[in-house]
């Protein structure tokens, strides 16, 4: 592992802005106009050899720490309800709203190593790494499908997984787990008919961060 | 002149060799494939977005739902993705119970596999065959967890319970005592004296499969030669497992980044030659009789090594019931658990596991919360089926049957 990152730091120097190691694993973040060269010389630098893209997904980062229910300075007025789109933040999110990321691994050195790459809202853009790992092809069309995020250059950037005609980006976190159609047969009109959602959204845990003293030094190391 | 035109073919997702519910569109000349663009999608429930809204623990059973032929390998990537976040290690016993349940996965995986796939081709009795040992081996993950499918059986920290000292007895028949007593034969002892018995038998019954495919003319006419990837193609095509080392890869995760405990244990890697069905079929044969010295040597120390199978950290795993009765304290780590889960420290894990299709990855980024805040599920189905094309371009209409049988797919994992 030590190997893996003086040779990230030798070899594409200038070329990422950040590369950390926790929980043993290794992550770079690289800025999106430089994925493409980055990406070559992790595949074919003979102290790389990444041969392999093992995943591909996007994150989207708009809630990142945001929780439910606040938990501190409650027991003098009593407990909050857990509810939906409250915006207790823990901490503000410093980089673009979505990232890329890509999980690589070497056969011949058996490494591993995370590429991230953000983009932002506005321009959702970011070249597709289908020239380099065929198998992009597919999880790209599923980050495409899931985020939204386009991939620049891919020949056939198609939704994959969600309906035909589905409108929206499901795993975008203003998308409700809900949805916003359903849909059923009609009788009369003998055919099947999308309605919006009539449900509405519970809270059945609510999402809490609490902070946990055993791992204080865990996150200090990394 | 006569008019040359090809036809376009939907192949599903209502055929019954689609594996569930592939649309697979094929472009025809004649009867030759010219380009097969698959439809996923159909089986799409969200697993990933559900998991973003539930505690932790809620999610497990969700694993087992992805790929409902071998439930538990997924579990136990997801189960390990938290453990090394938490940084807990389960004892070492939950260890050897989580590999021992992982190759008897293994066993129940392609035994569904060959079944299936024999029975596309045209074999239909190796799908009988296959199914009275699955029958067995869903006891074992009944006699364990209460369900014969989704187990839900690992949990962070260990397993849920201990392996029983009983197992279950077949109790009503209609045929005469007698029968039931021959059923009952090797369901006297514990269910480690059952697994030990299915493993004494179950060498004998792999060569039985053998006789019937693998000299087969059949079969040969139908799997050599057919879908052959090559070694630099099926890195580039991100095929994982026995497609991969079908094609003369040695990888394997369970060798090359050893998990639980699988460094302490004796087995071989099989790899193939010419990368084409025919080799995955033997290496996937291959594979289970290697599962079975596995489980062979998990039984051996189990019956010597008793302890315990969950770590005592009340913070991830749930006190014990008689505790609860008369401690406060075990009460409020119970109710706090169940209502609210733990939070896991902030970071992001990349975990994966030699799932029997091939490497099942779980990435969990957490933002400290009692819910992951992205959980991926890298599921290998969902790459060897995105290179269908490539592996069925220039052969014929029935062979495409013959390649989505070697490929192995479920669509509980394609779909997610």
């Amino acid at each position: 592992m030590e190997t893996l990152v003086e040779n990230i730091q030798s070899r594409l120097a200038g070329k990422f802005t950040s590369c950390t190691v926790a929980f043993d694993e290794v992550t770079i973040v690289v800025p999106r106009d430089k994925l493409i060269d980055v990406c070559k010389i992790l595949r074919d630098d003979a102290a790389f050899e990444f041969k392999q893209l093992t995943d591909l997904c996007g994150v989207d980062y708009s809630t990142y720490g945001s929780t439910e229910w606040s938990t501190e300075a409650t027991t003098e007025t009593g407990f909050s309800r857990g509810r939906v789109n409250s915006s207790n933040s823990r901490h503000q999110w410093q980089h673009d709203r979505f990232a890329v990321v890509y999980h690589l691994v070497s056969y011949s050195k058996n490494q591993r190593l995370r590429v991230r790459s953000f983009v932002d809202e506005q321009e959702p853009i970011i070249p597709s790494v289908m020239p380099i790992w065929n198998c992009a092809d597919w999880l790209e069309r599923e980050a495409f499908d899931m985020y939204g995020i386009i991939f620049e250059g891919h020949p056939d950037l198609r939704r994959i997984l969600t309906d035909y005609g589905f409108i929206g980006h499901p795993l975008r976190k203003d998308f409700p787990t809900l949805g916003h159609v359903e849909m059923r047969y009609d009788e009369e009109k003998a055919r099947v008919v999308y309605e919006p959602v009539e449900t509405e959204m519970r809270v059945l845990v609510p999402r809490v961060i609490r902070d946990d003293q055993r791992y204080a030094d865990h996150e200090e190391k990394e | 002149m006569a008019e040359i035109r090809n036809y376009t073919l939907n192949f599903g997702p209502q055929h019954p060799s689609a594996h569930g519910v592939l649309r697979l569109v094929l472009e025809l000349d004649g009867e030759v494939i010219e380009r097969a663009d698959p439809h996923i999608g159909l089986l799409h429930r969200g697993t990933e977005k559900l998991a973003e809204t539930k505690p932790y623990n809620q999610s497990i059973g969700y694993m087992d739902r992805l790929d409902y032929v071998s439930p538990m390998c997924s579990e136990h990537a997801y189960v390990m993705a938290i453990e090394r976040m938490l940084g807990i290690e389960p004892p070492i016993r939950a260890q050897y119970i989580r590999v021992m349940y992982d190759e008897i996965t293994r066993i129940l995986n392609h035994l569904l596999w060959i079944g299936a796939h024999a029975m596309d081709i045209g074999a239909m009795t190796m799908f009988f065959y296959t199914f009275r040992e699955r029958e067995d081996l869903l006891d074992c993950y009944e006699a364990v967890s209460g369900a014969r499918l989704h187990a839900t059986y690992y949990r962070p920290g260990g397993v849920h319970r201990d392996l029983p000292d009983r197992m279950p007895k077949h109790e009503v028949t209609n045929r005469g005592q007698k029968r039931l007593d021959r059923r009952n034969y090797n369901r006297q002892g514990s269910l480690l004296d059952f697994i030990e018995d299915f493993t004494n038998r179950f060498p004998r019954y792999v060569d039985e499969y053998e006789t019937l495919l693998t000299n087969n003319r059949i079969w040969k006419q139908r799997c050599v030669g057919i879908g052959v990837v090559s070694p630099e193609r099926a890195l580039q095509l991100g095929m994982t497992g026995a497609m991969l080392r079908g094609s003369g890869i040695e990888w394997d995760i369970r060798k090359k980044e050893p998990y639980a405990v699988y460094d302490r244990l004796d087995f071989d890697i099989p790899i193939g030659v010419t990368g084409d069905t025919y080799d995955r079929y033997l290496v996937r044969m291959e594979e289970m009789r290697q599962s079975n010295r596995i489980i062979r040597q998990c039984v051996e120390w189990l019956r010597k090594n008793p302890g315990p199978v969950m770590i005592d950290d009340q913070k991830v795993a749930p006190p014990k019931r008689e505790k609860m009765k008369d401690n406060m304290e075990a009460l409020i780590h119970h109710f706090k658990l169940f209502t609210e889960g733990y939070c896991v420290p902030e970071g992001e894990v990349y975990s994966k596991v030699e799932h029997p299709k091939g490497e099942f990855g779980v990435y969990i980024v957490s933002d400290g919360a009692n819910k992951p805040y992205r959980l991926k599920i890298r599921a290998p189905g969902f790459l060897h089926l995105a290179a269908i094309d490539e592996m069925s371009r220039g052969h014929m209409l029935a062979d495409v049957v013959s390649i989505l049988g070697t490929q192995d797919i479920v669509f509980g994992e394609v779909d997610r």
